[in-house]
């Protein structure tokens, strides 16, 4: 199913490349946004939405890493903050070796020219009161290119998502169908030449057939323009189907991040688990008797102590809710890593079922 | 690649023709009868206001002490003449160029200066949004009338006075519309892929924001424009307009009063004028909301 | 609920404190020195400054602001230039004249404009929406002024019905709107005032009603038997928040807006007191009457929101 993609996880020579074929295109360390809330008579801020909870992965070039949750967990959160259209409380971030917005590193502009954003397909993606080709052109336009150059642009662009330009360059979006606005919205990402897209839920308005023929777009365009994916869905086959390494969120931090064969065949973290099963209750032939996530995901106002997922989880002991469960060292770039922040899984946490040597050679390593 | 299929899935989302905004507003305006009819009006009141130098039949400020307060039709008056025989026909006429331009240009001031204030505020939020809106409350704490006699009340009277009060009283509300549609904007996606291309918070009001929330503005301009001229002619009864012998048409349904009891019908005139004329903006300003799919 | 009337209440200070910064703008807006007007033309410089000491006027602007300021919290609105007494006196009472036609009118306006708005939207495309409407047009589009010259015209001058201006046979002071002799005064300005806001809310009512009456639940409620008598009230029942809003806002633009109306017919309120006050160019008078008015209308609102949200809980939590 991923074939076509194993072969892209190999990077070309790029002239675009500055920290050579090792080098992560996008570490991401300790990011945080965390929302305030306002209320009262004086509206002070009364509590706060953790919205992205210290977050660190990394992506490798040519790799297309999924993101995965529950709606509000802060995926888009976290897909606004990578492209700067939030300010970040905390964190940092290295494109291809350097540090995003310090001194020495990389600047906003140099960023939004490597890394681009492909919105939810809806009405509010595409400005309607503008031509597409004239929405695609803006990009351009803005860093400079002529109003001509901007325009052939967009005409190629469009060539290449498949919407023949004479026919479509003077349409406005709502003479589009849904898949025609996605592949529109993808062009314009596309047009500033960017190496990393992140694509948020990019995918999940659609009918299937025709999610079927914009996920193979995506994987084509990968290929041809060397691309980089962080792909966020809440549609776990759609992940696993385009993503060679799955990161799980839940309550705004990561419970579990590998390889996708392995979250998908043997995962760690109860709420992957659950997720997974959620999945599989859906097909009528698979059904299991009782739904493993029972009620709503608790307020991310207040995150539950130590564990975030302990009110809903089967195996909550004491343990996990008096302490944290750590993920463990996720920024050491191997990508057949796979991490679960779960006190099941780290030896001599103190949870009945966690694995009794203490030997282990990295207390944050499963395997 | 071959999801040309997409079109066969979605008839109804791809017509064949390809056509603008605007031009879907026109098509849908061809068909309004009521505001095709009440815009032929407007321009007919416009076009003889600006050509009343040549339509005029007198000297709207010659006075006749012997033929005051004809009759209509009287002696070749076609509509009657007023308390000091002037007139009456050229007296409108004159009369509309004030009382046309107190209806448009203080709209149009406000709109720019409103339209402005309200998208910065719209589209910065926080505490510019603040500043600017919670001034603005202050001025809807008055009564459009009210807060228009305060202001003209203590400025005096003309052209000018009245133009600038006119504009104060209208900005508020403009203000308010344009923050209204901007907020909405704002949040849409389209402005963040914006951003997420490096454009800057001016490029994409120009670009993005402006283009959008123009139609609620002007169709909501629109319909002040009758209450900008009945407001006009409200501050010239009470003697806050044009200063005589200009007349508006305020003016002149002031000094008729007092001669109600000789021609009632003649002192009516200017007051169907501003009547026709309010009417007429004021349908237009419904058609148009409907043309260009504006709620609210 | 006494969370969002304290919060409401709050809000309310900065709204009246911006209102007195207007009005005590109006006399720096105002072209002259207001000095002169107080001084007899053969006075002196030296008689000037002293005059203007004495009235503070040569401290700086927000320093005059909080002297004004405290006088206007002690009930002293200063005096009127033309006839010598004072400010606050005149208003009330002339205030008093103003807010009882005003209610009347928007009392009327509102049950007419409920009947006429339901009326319309049932019968949304027939000729009786048509003939609404077009009232709902006239009422807005009409200058109240003009209408209530064209009033006079008609029930005065042609019919001799009505008296044309003036308030009761025997003046002001003895008005009753219990004797019909004395309310037939009231009567003529009473209808100028009604139809403008007759006219907003009758097309917000029909607006409002034809939503509701196009939503599904309108339609289940059919399909269950219920008859259209109780479908119309169910639609009354869910404009009534609005209605509510709109009676409030109507009754503080007739307040402000009968200047003109209260011209036309000599009708002695606040409006007939502006009047004076613009053509003797009494500064501290239309000071005055303008800050009663404004405050009026912004507590006028701020009682509208208290009794909307206590009909209509949703908004509470807003
Ligand atoms: S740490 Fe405890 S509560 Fe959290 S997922 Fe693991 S077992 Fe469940």
């Amino acid at each position: 199913m991923t074939d076509h993609l194993e072969t892209a996880a190999e990077p070309t020579a790029d002239p675009r490349d500055r920290g050579g074929p090792a080098q992560p295109m996008l570490i991401v360390d300790k990011i945080r946004k965390y929302f305030p809330i306002k209320a009262g008579l004086l509206n002070r801020t009364v509590a706060q939405v953790k919205a992205v909870d210290d977050i660190s992965f990394y992506v490798l070039k040519g790799e297309t890493l999924g993101v995965v949750g529950e709606s509000g967990c802060g995926k888009s959160t976290l897909a606004r903050l990578l492209m700067h259209l939030v300010e970040k409380d905390e964190g940092t971030m290295i494109l291809d070796g350097d540090p995003v917005g310090e001194v020495r590193g990389v600047g906003l502009d140099a960023l939004r020219r490597s890394m681009q954003m492909v919105f939810q397909d809806s009405y509010s993606s595409l400005n309607p009161r503008l031509p597409i080709e004239q929405s695609i052109a803006y990009g351009p336009k803005v860093q400079g290119a002529t109003r001509r150059r901007a325009r052939e642009q967009a005409r190629d662009l469009l060539q290449r998502v498949g919407l023949k330009p004479q026919l479509f360059s003077q349409r406005y979006p709502h003479e589009l169908s849904g898949g025609q606005k996605q592949r529109v919205n993808i062009a314009r990402a596309l047009a500033l030449d960017p190496r990393l897209l992140i694509l948020d839920e990019a995918v999940s308005a659609l009918d299937k057939s025709v999610e079927a023929q914009v996920l193979n777009l995506l994987g084509d365009l990968k290929q041809q323009l060397n691309l980089t994916y962080i792909f966020i869905s809440h549609d776990l086959h759609v992940v696993r189907y385009i993503s060679d390494r799955v990161l799980v969120m839940y309550l705004g931090q990561v419970v579990e991040i590998g390889p996708v064969d392995a979250i998908y065949e043997d995962p760690k973290h109860p709420y992957t688990q659950a997720l997974l099963e959620c999945r599989l209750s859906m097909d009528p032939a698979e059904r299991v008797e009782t739904a493993p996530l029972s009620g709503d995901p608790p307020n991310p106002v207040n995150p539950p102590s130590g564990c975030r997922f302990h009110t809903r989880c089967p195996f909550a002991e004491d343990v996990c809710t008096a302490t944290a469960p750590r993920l463990g060292n996720v920024l050491d770039f191997d990508s057949r890593q796979h991490l679960a922040a779960c006190h099941m899984v780290h030896a001599g946490s103190g949870h009945s079922r966690a694995p009794r040597s203490v030997a282990a050679p990295s207390p944050g390593d499963v395997q | 690649m071959s999801d040309i299929s997409a079109p066969a899935l979605f008839p109804a989302a791809a017509p064949v023709h390809v056509r603008g905004y605007w031009a879907s507003v026109w098509n849908r305006l061809r068909y309004d009868y009521v505001t095709l009819f009440c815009l032929a009006v407007i321009i007919l009141i416009v076009l003889s206001a600006v050509f009343a130098p040549m339509l005029a039949p007198m000297d709207p400020d010659r006075s006749s002490m012997a033929n005051r307060l004809r009759a209509i039709g009287d002696r070749g008056y076609i509509l009657g003449t007023d308390e000091q025989g002037r007139d009456m026909l050229s007296r409108l006429l004159y009369g509309g160029r004030v009382s046309l331009a107190m209806g448009i240009l203080p709209v149009m001031f406000a709109t720019v200066i409103g339209g402005m204030f309200g998208v910065i505020a719209g589209f910065f939020g926080g505490k510019v949004n603040m500043l600017i809106m919670r001034t603005m409350d202050v001025f809807f704490a008055f009564p459009s009338v009210l807060l228009a006699v305060a202001i003209s009340g203590s400025l005096g009277g003309g052209f000018t006075n009245q133009l600038i009060t006119l504009t104060v009283v209208l900005v508020p509300p403009l203000c308010r519309v344009a923050e209204t549609a901007t907020s909405q904007i704002r949040s849409m996606d389209f402005v963040d892929a914006g951003r997420a291309s490096g454009a800057s918070s001016i490029s994409i009001i120009v670009h993005h924001v402006l283009i959008n929330v123009m139609s609620p503005v002007l169709v909501y301009a629109s319909t002040l424009v009758s209450v900008s001229i009945i407001l006009a002619s409200g501050l010239s009864f009470l003697g806050l307009g044009v200063s005589p012998p200009t007349a508006d048409w305020g003016l002149m349904l002031s000094t008729l009063r007092q001669s109600i009891y000789v021609q009632p019908l003649v002192s009516a005139i200017p007051g169907i004028a501003i009547l026709i004329t309010s009417i007429a903006f004021n349908l237009v300003s419904d058609g148009l909301r409907q043309a260009m799919d504006v709620k609210g | 609920m006494w969370l969002y009337a304290l919060r409401r209440l709050l809000l309310t200070l900065p709204i009246l404190f911006g209102v007195t910064v207007i009005c005590f703008a109006l006399v720096q807006i105002a072209p002259g020195d207001p000095i002169q007007n107080l001084l007899s033309p053969t006075a002196s410089q030296a008689d000037a400054d002293r005059l203007r000491a004495a009235y503070g006027l040569d401290q700086p602007l927000p320093i005059q602001y909080f002297i004004w300021i405290g006088r206007v919290l002690t009930g002293e609105f200063g005096m009127s230039i033309a006839n010598n007494s004072p400010v606050a006196g005149e208003v009330f009472r002339a205030f008093g004249n103003t807010i009882v036609i005003a209610l009347i009118s928007v009392a009327l306006a509102f049950v007419l404009s409920m009947i006429l708005g339901v009326v319309a939207a049932y019968r949304s495309g027939s000729l009786i929406d048509k003939v609404i409407t077009a009232i709902a047009v006239f009422g807005i589009s009409v200058p109240p002024f003009w209408l209530g010259v064209v009033l006079v015209i008609f029930f005065a001058v042609n019919m001799f019905w009505l008296p044309a201006t003036g308030m009761g046979a025997s003046g002001s002071e003895s008005f009753s709107y219990f004797d019909w002799n004395d309310l037939k005064f009231a009567i003529m300005p009473i209808i100028a005032l009604t139809l403008p806001p007759l006219g907003i809310m009758t097309r917000t009512t029909r607006a409002a009603v034809s939503e509701i009456l196009s939503q599904d639940f309108i339609q289940t409620l059919r399909a269950k038997g219920l008859s259209e008598m109780s479908i119309m009230l169910h639609a009354v029942r869910n404009v009534m928040p609005a209605a509510v809003a709109m009676f409030g806002l109507q009754l503080g633009y007739l307040i402000g807006g009968s200047v003109l109306v209260e011209t036309v017919f000599t009708w002695p309120g606040t409006g007939f007191l502006l009047n004076k006050a613009i053509l003797t160019r009494d500064i501290p008078l239309l000071q005055g009457t303008i800050l009663v008015l404004a405050t009026a209308f912004v507590l006028i609102n701020l009682l509208v929101d208290l009794i909307q949200s206590i009909i209509d809980p949703r908004i509470k939590r807003s």
